[in-house]
């Protein structure tokens, strides 16, 4: 039970950042956090004390596999994540060649 | 009964997406002509399963992986009376704005990334609407959305920037929430299939953090959808977007990635309970109140639209959830179908004006040259098209009899007078009256008001392919107040309803039990 409480806070933590944090590049660093305690949650859930991969052996078929389908489903996610990260990058990016800064303090020309 | 068309909804404009960017870049000239092949053939294809879709609803199983032993294992697309009506708006407002762009977008460079980039946002959404499987509802959503960040920051200016950013963060932070839920939903029903998900709820695996699947949920898909605490990126993303784009965030995508996954989860994953009933009505009559006062004091157009999206969809969202404490109080079924036809026609109504709002700013900014409403007016004189649609528009979402806009707000107000709900019924009338008193200052500002001397004679109406997207969804605001018609009602919101309150009936059509 620990490690899901432990992977919760590492969520919050990811999500503290975002709020708090004032240079652009630790929100994105943020973001991945959050993003990363959602792939270690995932994962976590298909893991299985002792269990093996599951390739079905036909001579001895009965033994604890781990759930296949959440592995997946990180992979998928982190391949999404890669996306989404790269695009807040450029769009950070872009923003100091505008801004000329990283503080979000600086960035507020759309108001009201 | 497999529809072969359904996977090709999600097909055809991922290929148009990529086929676009591809042979764009060695005919010049191709790419707008391949995006209105495709958003035609979508709409053609949407309406064409609308109008024998009826209340027979059909699936597609890709890889036909049929269920064994009645338990699903493939990927499903489901094409129900709901996502019917989603995918028709989806594809005509697309085709709309696409239409619009052709003359818009001549002033931006890099034509084929636009277009390239649209058909990949209609792609992820009709995905959205038409999946059947919550971890695929996830990655269509990632898929419209980060095209549609791209899209906002198509500008690339310092304005542009800065609403993609935020637009891009809370974003993020929804899906993740989304991504976070979905992994509690496994861990207790060990299924993503959403019909699947509802057998293991109801059997009583619900878990002690049920509450908190629910309002992990509900964040995430409510920042998507900007429901009032979760709303600020709403106005910047939506009013610094070039205006089809505008038209599209505003029109579809908030509804097709937000409203209608929220309704699709509560109606046919969650068992209803009255708290979360209570919660989402609550936060939709908030929007409503809150977004048309945000609305009132704003002098850019676009960003009074923006804000006006949110107390609309406030609406939506208000009746929906009046539909579900009905049900959830076990009440009369004939209010809560009421309460949930009045909002999912209010939907569908909002995609037309609002649409067609955002196309008559955008057409406004494109000859005038400005977008605040100080330093318009007498416009109704150079631009007799754009001031008679937008008018048009304007009594509609304000809610003026012969339009589409009254008749769903009247639904929504009976709906609520019926359920007993007298305060929301009198809130909902008065927001009404609000709304109208903003749009008669952008009328006025805008087309009317001239001050002698200050007529500028150089403002032209905008080019043809502008003002057919314009007129036609003119048009379509008006047709769509037929839906209303005891006749017409039936074959087309009525199965929307009926799939939505049935509670077994979504989850039978996929386990085939």
């Amino acid at each position: 039970m620990t490690v899901y409480w432990l992977c919760f806070i590492l969520f919050l933590t990811g999500l503290y950042g975002v709020i708090t944090r004032r240079n652009l590049i630790k929100i994105a660093i943020s973001l991945s956090v959050m993003e990363f305690s959602c792939f270690l949650f995932l994962a976590l859930i298909g893991y299985k004390e002792g269990g093996v991969a599951p390739i079905v052996d036909m001579a001895d078929p009965i033994k604890p596999y781990v759930d296949p389908l959440p592995q997946a489903m990180v992979l998928t996610a982190i391949v999404i994540g890669l996306a989404t990260t790269a695009m807040l990058m450029a769009v950070i990016i872009r923003i100091y060649r505008k801004y000329g800064t990283f503080d979000i303090r600086e960035i507020k020309n759309l108001r009201g | 009964m497999m529809n072969p068309l359904i996977p090709l909804l999600v097909a055809i404009p991922l290929a148009g997406s990529f086929l676009t960017m591809i042979l764009g870049r060695f005919i010049p000239g191709i790419p707008r002509y391949m995006a209105l092949a495709t958003l035609l053939l979508i709409a053609f294809i949407s309406f064409w399963l609308l109008v024998p879709g009826g209340t027979a609803s059909s699936v597609y199983t890709l890889g036909g992986w049929e269920p064994v032993s009645g338990v699903p294992i493939g990927l499903y697309l489901i094409h129900d009376g709901f996502s019917a009506l989603v995918l028709c708006i989806i594809s005509v407002i697309g085709l709309l704005s696409v239409t619009y762009s052709v003359s818009y977008m001549a002033r931006y460079t890099n034509e084929n990334y636009f277009y390239s980039l649209f058909c990949l946002m209609i792609a992820g959404m009709n995905g959205v609407v038409l999946s059947g499987d919550i971890f695929n509802i996830f990655v269509f959503l990632e898929i419209s959305a980060i095209s549609s960040y791209a899209l906002v920051a198509f500008g690339v200016e310092k304005n542009e920037l800065e609403a993609t950013l935020k637009y891009q963060v809370l974003g993020a932070v929804a899906s993740f929430m989304v991504l976070f839920a979905i992994g509690f939903i496994y861990w207790s029903a060990k299924t993503l299939n959403i019909a699947d998900i509802r057998t293991a709820f109801s059997e009583g695996s619900q878990g002690s953090h049920y509450i908190l699947i629910q309002i992990l949920i509900l964040t995430g898909f409510g920042l998507k959808a900007a429901i009032i605490p979760f709303h600020a990126w709403l106005p910047d993303a939506h009013s610094s977007a070039p205006s089809p784009i505008s038209a599209m965030l505003s029109g579809v995508l908030i509804k097709a990635v937000g409203i209608y996954v929220i309704i699709r989860l509560f109606f046919n994953m969650f068992e209803i309970t009255e708290g979360m009933a209570t919660a989402i009505t609550t936060l939709g009559a908030l929007s409503m109140v809150v977004g048309t006062f945000l609305a009132f004091g704003q002098w850019d157009i676009k960003r009074l639209l923006a804000y006006s999206s949110i107390s609309q969809m406030g609406y939506v969202v208000m009746s929906v959830g009046i539909g579900m404490l009905v049900m959830a109080r076990g009440l009369r079924s004939d209010v809560a179908a009421l309460a949930i036809t009045g909002g999912i026609f209010h939907m569908i109504n909002h995609a037309a004006f609002k649409g067609l709002l955002f196309l008559n700013a955008g057409a406004i900014e494109y000859s005038a040259g400005t977008r605040d409403l100080r330093e318009m007016g007498g416009l109704a004189k150079n631009m007799p098209v754009t001031s008679a649609t937008s008018l048009a528009a304007s009594l509609s979402i304000s809610g003026i009899p012969p339009f589409n806009g009254f008749f769903s707000k009247l639904i929504i107000i009976i709906a609520a007078v019926m359920g007993h709900f007298y305060l929301l019924a009198a809130l909902a009338a008065v927001v009404s009256i609000i709304t109208l008193a903003y749009f008669m200052k952008f009328q006025r500002y805008a087309f009317y008001n001239v001050e002698p001397g200050k007529i500028k004679k150089e403002i032209r109406e905008v080019p043809v392919p502008m003002l057919l997207s314009m007129i036609t969804l003119a048009v379509v605001c008006l047709l769509l107040s037929l839906l209303a018609l005891p006749g017409i009602r039936e074959s087309v919101l009525s199965p929307a309803t009926e799939i939505l309150m049935d509670q077994l009936k979504y989850s039978s059509q996929i386990t085939g039990m």
